[in-house]
């Protein structure tokens, strides 16, 4: 095979059939419900009341296409799984170019509720149930391909940490892939493509599978709980301009311009010491109520905290050891964007419970928004009595790419 | 299975991404050479559609180092005449057109006598445990999200070529051996199985 390869026009009339177009169609604007296929052989729906459901969360479409990758900005699905590679020696450039496209048709087609090329549970890629599928580039990306010059300076190895006790199985990765749906089953298919698909290029380096509230379960917008009762992630940046600023590189090259990055952090929280404590102590520890969330100086969620404010002994109400206080952050170029997922393994013989964080946190520049906060909570957040970072990873997230494009062409191509 | 890519490397990454998206997002692969002696594609679509415009959904072809292989894809006519593809190449290897059947009490891959008939108006799969585009000895490895070009000749002496990627695929087994060959470790052989690719 030479270069003088036979001309390959795209032809129109390669676009035959109605189907392909009319679900190509349905993904043009926001979350739209998958065109019902015709013909899609089934028993008949069991009742009204299922179909409406299906309607509502199994058919939901995020877009996959775009200047940004879906599944940062996006309102978080209750079920993910970050599945990190180790690159084979060998994969370079072109191979990652390669496998890039595979794992991007893939993602476009899956999200879409439609199964994958060469599916082999072909039915189980029907229902995308807001399927976003984000990409990842690690520091061993960019050497491997050769272009570490277009590596964004934050995405780096992190400085060790006081409080970390970092395992090599939930740590580092070559290449990140972050599925999120609003079903399990959806997310367990996508991870079963993507990997089969990943297999000549790279090996599976960890799986981290978590999730938050089933959709319906509470209204829309509200904060997430952990697994110690605390909603987390009140003090994100608000929807729009905050938002994007927190998020987006603004400029720049055409590799970094609408990338972000993403520290993902295995946390794992003692539920038998945290168990010791009262409730008072337990709001203490965090600066914020257990119930609202309302910092310890307000009523409601998203009050701003008082710091200054003291009680009758002279005390601060929030005490300066407090998450609160130690992550609190105002400008929102330093503000990160915490998109956090549950992990509840197997409790021990003993009972005793492997429950935690995927502490998943994305933002523009590490250096500039992630270290500081992270610096100021390892040094002093009463917090990391009861918690115990177990895995830590960063990845650039590289821009989106339209509907003739694959991620990472502006990296890799 | 590192080496480099047979394709890729000295084609435009260009033309490999548009064409490898074309196939993604439009499930097909269909195209005209402009250079064979046949109608131009905009003729026979619209001037002559009886002349059997055959399209080819989601082609892809599994990827190996070495020995057979296959492609598999939907083929559509559009037309309202039925057309009969009666072979296919590649330059990477001799190719036949199989069908899996069964024989003696066990499926069997052989040659399609009489080609592959796609009705008017109608789809015919190309698919793992069914009818398919035999690869028979490669002479260079089709690597996983490689592209392969392929000529189709049907009976009344058109061609047409297409594009399809390769996909890391453990199954067809019988590609591999016709009739009584050993299924890889920890894979059972299931000649029978049928899929549906991305419909």
């Amino acid at each position: 095979m030479t270069g003088t390869s036979p001309v390959r026009p795209v032809s129109r009339r390669g676009l035959l059939t109605g189907g392909a177009l009319a679900v190509g169609g349905a993904v043009a604007g926001g979350a739209t419900i998958a065109a019902t296929r015709a013909g899609q052989s089934g028993p008949p729906a069991a009742s009204a009341a299922d179909a409406t459901l299906a309607a509502t969360v199994g058919g939901l479409v995020e877009p996959f296409h775009g200047t940004r990758q879906a599944g940062v900005a996006t309102e978080p699905q209750a079920h993910a799984a970050f599945v990190a590679f180790t690159l084979r020696a060998g994969t370079d450039r072109a191979a990652l170019g390669r496998m890039l496209r595979l794992l991007t048709d893939d993602a476009a087609r899956l999200t879409r509720g439609q199964p994958a090329l060469a599916d082999t549970e072909a039915e189980l890629g029907l229902l995308p149930a807001r399927l976003t599928v984000t990409f990842g580039f690690g520091p061993g990306l960019y050497r491997a391909a050769g272009v570490d010059d277009r590596r964004p300076t934050s995405v780096a190895d992190l400085p060790s940490f006081r409080v970390d006790r970092l395992q090599p199985a939930w740590s580092g990765g070559d290449l990140l892939v972050q599925i999120c749906a609003d079903d399990a089953i959806t997310v367990a298919h996508a991870q079963r493509v993507l990997i089969k698909d990943s297999r000549p290029f790279a090996t599976v380096r960890w799986v981290q599978q978590g999730f938050r509230r089933s959709p319906g379960v509470e209204p829309g917008g509200h904060t997430q709980r952990n697994l110690f009762g605390q909603l987390d992630g009140t003090a994100n940046p608000r929807p729009g301009t905050p938002l994007d600023t927190a998020l987006w590189v603004p400029d720049g090259p055409a590799w970094l311009r609408d990338s972000t990055t993403v520290v993902v952090r295995r946390i794992s929280m003692n539920m038998e010491t945290w168990d010791l404590l009262g409730r008072a102590d337990r709001e203490l520890a965090v600066g914020r109520r257990l119930d609202t969330g309302a910092p310890l100086t307000g009523t409601a969620e998203h009050d701003e905290p008082d710091f200054a404010a003291t009680d009758a002994d002279g005390l601060t109400v929030i005490p300066d050891f407090s998450h609160l206080t130690r992550a609190h952050v105002t400008d929102d170029r330093l503000k990160i964007l915490r998109r956090p997922y549950n992990y509840d393994g197997a409790p021990t013989a003993d009972g005793h419970a492997d429950s935690g964080l995927i502490f998943a946190s994305y933002q523009a520049d590490i250096a500039r928004q992630f270290l500081p906060i992270q610096r100021r909570l390892a040094d002093r957040d009463l917090l990391n009595e009861w918690t115990t970072p177990i895995g830590s990873a960063v990845f650039a997230i590289p821009p989106g790419c339209p509907p003739d494009g694959w991620i990472g062409q502006q990296v890799l191509g | 299975m590192r080496t480099t890519s047979p394709l890729g490397p000295r084609r435009s990454a260009t033309v490999l991404a548009a064409a490898i998206l074309a196939l993604g997002v439009a499930g097909c692969g269909s195209s005209d050479s402009s250079s064979a002696a046949q109608p131009s594609p905009s003729a026979s679509a619209s001037a002559n559609p009886d002349a059997g415009v055959i399209g080819i959904r989601d082609p892809w072809v599994k990827a190996a180092d070495k020995g057979m292989t296959a492609a598999f894809g939907t083929l559509v006519n559009e037309g309202d005449s039925d057309v009969t593809l009666t072979s296919a190449t590649t330059p990477l290897s001799p190719m036949e057109l199989h069908e899996m059947a069964m024989k003696d009490g066990k499926m069997v891959m052989r040659q399609k006598q009489g080609g592959i008939v796609i009705k008017a108006k109608g789809t015919h799969a190309l698919e793992p445990g069914g009818d398919h585009l035999m690869l028979m000895n490669l002479t260079k490895p089709v690597q996983a999200g490689d592209e392969v070009t392929f000529t189709l000749t049907f009976a009344d002496g058109r061609t047409q070529q297409f594009r399809a990627v390769a996909k890391p695929f453990t199954g067809a087994q019988e590609s591999y051996a016709p009739g009584h060959g050993e299924p890889m470790p920890g894979m059972s052989a299931t000649p029978g199985m049928s899929m549906s690719p991305a419909s």
